[in-house]
């Protein structure tokens, strides 16, 4: 089975790109399925069920998303093994600038839109610095200077990226992505296979249920900012 | 330069004088928050200043950030673009809405505009965007797009593709929240331009002259309106761009002077398409392709009769345009301004 992950921030367009990429990558219905790793609610569900799409969905919670998806990912692969797919994709949404569900040896695809302000791609942490794959969307409505400059704000952070302009309504442009995502390898497990990069780290008393402010509750990995004059 | 050539000359020089001679890598300082790294030295050494924890948040030691700088430089510290040579673009016919066989091969070459006619719905944008993704049989069209009269692999087509082909559309916008310079500005250095300041200069004064009603250079781009906003965007493809197509999709409506911009497009020696309802645009084209079901029907030279009806159109356009601006300036219309 090969594995795709698609990343990218909420209402970026990735599942319309997926929707339109499962038409076209021209296999049978069934053969492909989707993980969604979502935070509290989902309404991608019914996409893709109305779309004949097998899905499962997964909400991380009070959980780092990317922990989250980290510790159930090879459960997933295992779930598409079993459920006899030939292409599993998961997709999640960069609910902070530093997520980054990406692992090594495993094709990356992160989706950003065009009208999500032009410093975006340069905010965006390792979800765009660390994707083989950079799909914009949106750019049919935008002027061709702005799709050219915002293309060359990513490839400035992520210089050996491809990127792709997708339209997630009429498809226009997924035939490419169809084309980079049949040469991804297959793969039996994820086990040892490493992330491309650190998840958050966060080991400290709020991550436990702590919800009083003040120095005497804050434990564990902490970072303070530095104001002038202290 | 090579890789090899920027090591040296990266390791060799203080930032301060790289920053000098390719502004650019200012970018890359930014986009992981070395803005204040000290500019006195050369960069391995300024690195060494950095704290670990500072390039740990981008997955990446000092050496790791070095070999990112010189991959930066390599790409982008690189003279303008140069271009693909386009002198021909060949449409194989596919079938139409009702499948049935488009028996068409037109070829278009650098300099011709071609102008797309037919109903609303009939498939002119179908048939330029199958142009602007370089189709090979593999959209609802079944068209093939030949470049220079070749057939395109999927790689040729993913390293073409967005470098060859400048579209303007009637949807179009401008979304960022930049004057009209800066945004001039901005596109210049994406094009890694040379002469950045004079190219500005030049787009501007051009979109001022198609804009029916003419607009300040500190402009925010969203504010302009749909006439002023196509004239930028017309002005800047043909000033800006490299693309050796153009395709136009209906920007009639707009208020610009669409002769001069088409001629001003076309003296670019590019192959342009102009899908249109508008007579004008249609008959100064070279030829004109009819649309019918979703296929190419026929595929009409302008002769030299219907170039002379070229100047009667025009100035029946000029009298409507008479009637816009009178009515725009709040004067009555009569019968008799039509003598
Ligand atoms: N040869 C064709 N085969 C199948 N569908 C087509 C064909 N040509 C056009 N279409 C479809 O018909 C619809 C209308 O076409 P469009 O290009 O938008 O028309 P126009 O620009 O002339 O108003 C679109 O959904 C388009 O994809
Ligand atoms: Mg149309």
């Amino acid at each position: 089975m090969k594995l795709v992950t698609v990343a990218g921030p909420p209402s970026s367009g990735k599942t319309s790109v997926i929707l339109k990429l499962i038409e076209g990558m021209d296999m049978d219905k069934g053969s492909i399925g989707v993980v969604k790793f979502d935070c509290l609610t989902s309404f991608d569900k019914l996409s893709y069920q109305e779309a004949g799409i097998p899905v499962h969905i997964g909400f991380s919670g009070k959980i780092c998303p990317d922990h989250y998806y980290v510790s159930n990912i090879e459960d997933a692969v295992q779930w598409g093994i079993q459920s006899g797919f030939d292409l599993l994709i998961t997709e999640s949404a960069g609910l902070c600038n530093r997520c980054s569900p990406y692992i090594n040896g495993i094709l990356s695809v992160c989706v950003i839109d065009n009208l999500s302000g032009i410093n975006t791609p340069r905010k965006i942490g390792p979800m765009m610095r660390f994707a083989d794959i950079v799909v914009i969307t949106k750019g049919d409505i935008v002027s061709q200077a702005e799709r050219e400059v915002f293309a060359f704000n990513v490839k400035q952070v992520n210089t050996a990226a491809k990127v792709i302009f997708v339209n997630g309504i009429t498809g226009q442009g997924i035939f490419l992505l169809a084309t980079f995502l049949k040469l991804a390898r297959d793969i039996r497990t994820l086990k040892d296979l490493k992330l491309r990069f650190t998840t958050p780290a966060a080991v400290c008393s709020y991550c436990t249920g702590e919800t009083r402010i003040g120095e005497a509750y804050q434990m564990g990995m902490l970072k303070k900012l530095e104001f002038d004059g202290k | 330069m090579s890789t090899k050539d920027f090591v040296t000359y990266v390791k060799s020089n203080n930032l301060v004088d790289v920053l000098q001679d390719y502004p650019i890598a200012k970018d890359f300082l930014a986009n992981f928050r070395l803005d204040a790294i000290s500019k006195a030295l050369p960069l391995p050494q300024a690195l060494e200043e950095v704290e670990e924890e500072t390039l740990d948040e981008f997955g990446l030691d000092k050496h790791g950030m070095l070999q990112k700088f010189y991959m930066f430089m390599e790409n982008f510290a690189q003279r303008e673009e140069t271009s693909t040579t386009v002198s021909s673009l060949t449409i194989l016919g596919g079938l139409n809405k009702l499948k049935k066989r488009e028996s068409i091969e037109l070829t278009i070459v650098s300099g011709e505009v071609v102008s797309v006619v037919g109903p609303t719905g009939s498939g002119k944008s179908r048939l330029l965007n199958d142009i602007e993704c370089l189709a090979q049989r593999d959209t609802p069209t079944g068209r093939q797009i030949l470049i220079n009269g070749e057939a395109l692999d999927e790689i040729q087509r993913f390293e073409m593709g967005g470098k060859l082909v400048a579209q303007l559309s009637q949807n179009m916008n401008f979304v960022m929240d930049l004057t009209v310079r800066e945004f001039l500005e901005k596109h210049a250095n994406g094009r890694l331009a040379k002469n950045a300041d004079e190219i500005v200069e030049k787009c501007f004064l051009c979109a001022n002259e198609l804009a029916g009603e003419k607009f300040p250079i500190d402009t925010k781009v969203t504010q302009l309106s749909g006439g002023q906003s196509r004239a930028l965007m017309i002005a800047d493809t043909a000033n800006m761009s490299n693309s050796p197509i153009i395709l136009i999709d209906e920007i009639e409506n707009a208020g610009i002077d669409r002769r001069q911009a088409v001629e001003l497009l076309a003296k670019s020696e590019k192959i342009i398409l102009i899908s249109t309802h508008d007579p004008l645009l249609a008959l100064m084209a070279d030829k004109r392709i009819v649309i019918k079901n979703g296929g190419i029907d026929r595929v009409i030279e302008t002769s030299d009769t219907e170039r002379k009806s070229l100047a009667a159109i025009e100035k029946i356009d000029n009298t409507l345009q008479m009637f816009r601006n009178r009515l725009r300036t709040g004067e009555i219309i009569t019968e008799d301004l039509l003598r």
